[in-house]
């Protein structure tokens, strides 16, 4: 059969016994459990991605109802039902549980999954004009290392982690020595094998990608004809290639210092606990990057489909994002200058970090001048654009303020700090994601959500999400520290105006599971295209949803077609 | 293009893009020799040199001729948690010629009753000192055994480089503080690790 792949691009899981009709979809059990189908994997993906995310979501509104008011009023109810027995320790400890398990849900298992594995597995195949992933086995893998890795997170929780209780109550950095020494339980080790697994899965997927971006593109359409979003999945997996197996090797390290006696990051023994700092955020920085660039490049195909216009400087928004991923390898540092770091690292890496204000303001400036003069239709995707591009500079603002050094000796580890990775990743990357996901998913399922539901979703949303995270940058400037489930009371009323805000934002959260239930009950039937002209890319010459196979015959792209349009020249 | 050939492509991208992983993977490990060997070489982070007798001569010789400076060392002394020693310097600060060698001295006492061996780790302050401050013997290069209630006297024997006067970054310091923590040292009969309490 592998001779077959040009002419009848059957992927590989399409066993002979079965029908050679296009559109024939293989049973319940082998479409959804053993699928190669990058749209299907994409599916999973993404209902995985919405799964995971309510959990850290509710986790978070644990941690929000804690820190409404001082004191501990919550923590050891918690204690209580995870079969622990409430005391001081005990409820330290499952507040170092829960801000753990939110931390590494929201990054490996909520954004990451639903960025790359689910839009991109989705959109990719379809915007290069290709039959589906270069691997399609190797795609199936990937999808299942990543639930893999999300059951071992979530056995942790309740494997002794320390002498204090239950769980890994390390933070998502699982810095050494509060992960070696002072953690002996299991549920560490489970913990850093969840990352094992979902790292593999991601690395995995990100060979993929860039084997399919390379290898599968449809005649004629050359890397500078390539959808932005292509674009963006191509430099995220790259990314990933080079970030993750430094993790890899950083927590591979801790688990044999934790128990095969090695002493890499053992003070006392010749290692160095710092080292683990560095290469953590040498993964750690690029990782933040994963999370925004599809989100960048999600943003780039609404813009421009909504003002009907080409995208504003096509290559300066695709090397912007490559200068992005490049830089962001090289300034890992800033986020610990208050390990003692000398006033010559620290002004180098200062000054490194605000260089990359300078690729992301290429981007968000030709995001507006997109829309300048643009024929604006304020259609849901484009209002979570709008959003996204308001809120991701705010997020970025702050992050300029905290990339200087000295400021940062104030500010590191408080809410300050939260707030600004709350704007650029919660918001940033969360309101890329819907943005994404309401101008996707007619296409996916065939079905039109509800715009009005949408429009208040969004609203709903703008507004709990700001209450919750604007007071904390006051919070931080204040020095209320971040990772405490307990605070002075001076502290208290912007702290209970960020759990309404919390209230507000789950309260938002119900009116998208609503908007979903009507799309699938009452939605009207999504025509190809239902965003006008102004959708110029390969997915909208497709049915909605796209057949089981698309492309047996590779679309051309006409050589005169300008890098706007993505379509061949008879669409 | 045949179809076998988009299959043979796929699989030399997707091993190069794979070989490109396990490189990054390999070099995470290579970072904690090179790691090392940086901190050495440069002093980062306060890594202090140590000096051969040979080579504390010639700084002596050249501090002679240049003009005669001095410099406050301070000296700071800590323990794990887990040590029950009581450590600390004869005197907390000298002032020694730059050049100089000089002999300070630390006391330690075994407050256990329990031979306990300890090894120190050692830094200095300001960072960008680590590389001038040089020790030609010091009780940190070995580990040191005291029997229960046993108080020794643990020499160090240092001086400061006197380039350090030509460094931009490094002339205006007045006082260099040199710290060690007594750690416990290995014993692999020994299970030092606390289980959690089930």
């Amino acid at each position: 059969m592998a001779t077959t792949a040009e002419t009848l691009p059957i992927p590989e899981g399409q066993s002979a016994d079965h029908g050679h009709d296009a559109d024939h979809k293989p049973g319940f059990f082998a479409r959804w459990f053993m699928s190669t189908n990058h749209k299907d994997i994409g599916t999973l993906y993404l209902i995985f991605a919405i799964f995971a995310g309510i959990i850290g979501g509710a986790i978070s509104g644990i941690m929000r109802m804690e820190l409404a008011a001082p004191g501990i009023q919550y923590l050891g109810w918690w204690v209580d039902f995870m079969g622990g027995e409430a005391s001081f320790d005990a409820n330290l400890h499952m507040w170092n549980v829960l801000i753990t398990a939110h931390g590494l849900i929201m990054v490996f298992f909520m954004v990451m999954p639903a960025m790359i594995g689910g839009f991109g597995n989705w959109f990719v195949p379809l915007m290069i004009g290709a039959p589906d992933m270069a691997f399609p086995r190797m795609n199936n893998i990937s999808f299942w290392l990543t639930v893999a890795g999300f059951m071992s997170l979530m056995f942790s929780m309740f494997v002794p982690g320390s002498a204090a209780g239950l769980g890994a109550g390390t933070g998502w950095t699982v810095y050494a020595p509060l992960s070696t020494t002072y953690a002996n339980g299991p549920a560490v080790d489970f913990a850093i094998f969840s990352l094992h697994l979902a790292g593999a899965g991601s690395i995995l997927g990100a060979t993929n990608f860039i084997t399919t971006i390379f290898n599968m593109r449809a005649p004629g359409m050359t890397l500078h004809k390539m959808p932005l979003f292509v674009w963006s999945v191509l430099v995220t997996a790259f990314l990933l290639l080079l970030a993750l197996p430094v993790l890899a090797a950083a927590i591979t390290m801790l688990l044999t210092d934790r128990n095969f006696d090695t002493t890499f990051f053992d003070g006392s023994r010749g290692g160095d606990p710092v080292l683990y700092q560095h290469l953590f955020w040498f993964f750690g920085h690029p990782e933040v990057y994963i999370m925004i660039l599809p989100g960048f490049g999600m943003v780039s195909q609404i813009v421009a489909t909504f003002s009907r216009k080409p995208v504003f400087g096509y290559l300066g928004m695709a090397y912007a994002m490559v200068a992005i991923g490049v830089v962001g390898f090289i300034v890992w540092a800033h986020h610990m200058y208050t390990v003692g770091l000398d006033v010559n690292t620290k002004m180098y890496f200062t000054a490194a970090t605000m260089v990359i204000a300078v690729p992301t303001g290429v981007k968000i400036f030709s995001w507006i001048a997109t829309m300048w003069g643009g024929s604006l239709e304020f259609k849901s995707p484009l209002v979570w654009s709008l959003g996204f591009i308001f809120l991701f500079t705010v997020g970025g603002v702050t992050g300029v303020v905290l990339a200087n050094g000295g400021i940062d000796d104030n500010l590191h580890d408080t809410y300050y700090v939260v707030a600004h990775f709350h704007y650029v990743l919660s918001m940033g990357a969360v309101f890329s994601l819907f943005a994404g996901f309401y101008y996707w998913f007619p296409k996916m399922s065939g079905r039109m959500h509800s715009e009005f539901l949408s429009h208040l979703h969004f609203w709903t949303f703008f507004v709990g999400v700001n209450v919750i995270f604007f007071p904390q940058h006051f919070l931080g400037i204040q020095g209320m520290p971040r990772r405490y489930p307990d605070y002075t009371a001076a502290y208290e009323y912007w702290n209970q105006i960020s759990s309404m805000g919390y209230m507000i934002m789950a309260g938002s959260m119900l009116i998208f599971f609503v908007n979903l239930i009507y799309a699938y009950t009452m939605g009207k039937k999504a025509a190809d295209n239902p965003w006008g002209e102004g959708a110029t890319t390969l997915e909208w010459t497709l049915s909605s949803p796209p057949p089981f196979h698309q492309f047996e015959t590779l679309p051309v792209i006409d050589d005169n077609a300008d890098y706007h349009d993505h379509r061949p020249a008879s669409a | 293009m045949a179809g076998a050939t988009l299959e043979q492509q796929n699989l030399k991208t997707g091993l190069f893009a794979f070989a490109g992983a396990l490189a990054m993977l390999g070099l995470g490990y290579a970072a904690v020799p090179l790691y090392d060997l940086f901190c050495r070489v440069t002093g980062f982070g306060g890594t202090t040199q140590v000096a051969t007798e040979a080579e504390a001569a010639e700084a002596e010789r050249l501090a002679a001729t240049a003009a005669s400076k001095t410099i406050s060392v301070r000296f700071d002394a800590s323990i794990a948690r887990d040590v029950p020693w009581a450590f600390k310097p004869e005197k907390p600060t000298q002032t020694v010629k730059i050049g100089q060698r000089d002999l300070a001295f630390y006391t330690a006492r075994n407050d256990s009753n329990v031979p306990i061996t300890g090894a120190a780790t050692f830094n200095v302050e300001p960072e960008q000192t680590g590389i001038y401050f040089h020790k030609i013997q010091c009780f940190c290069f070995t580990e040191q055994t005291l029997q229960p209630g046993e108080e020794v006297r643990m020499p160090v024997l240092f001086y400061v480089d006197p380039a350090i006067l030509q460094d931009e970054n490094a002339k205006d310091v007045e006082q260099i503080t040199l710290s060690y923590t007594f750690h416990k040292a290995y014993d692999p009969n020994e299970d030092s690790s606390e289980k959690p309490a089930s």
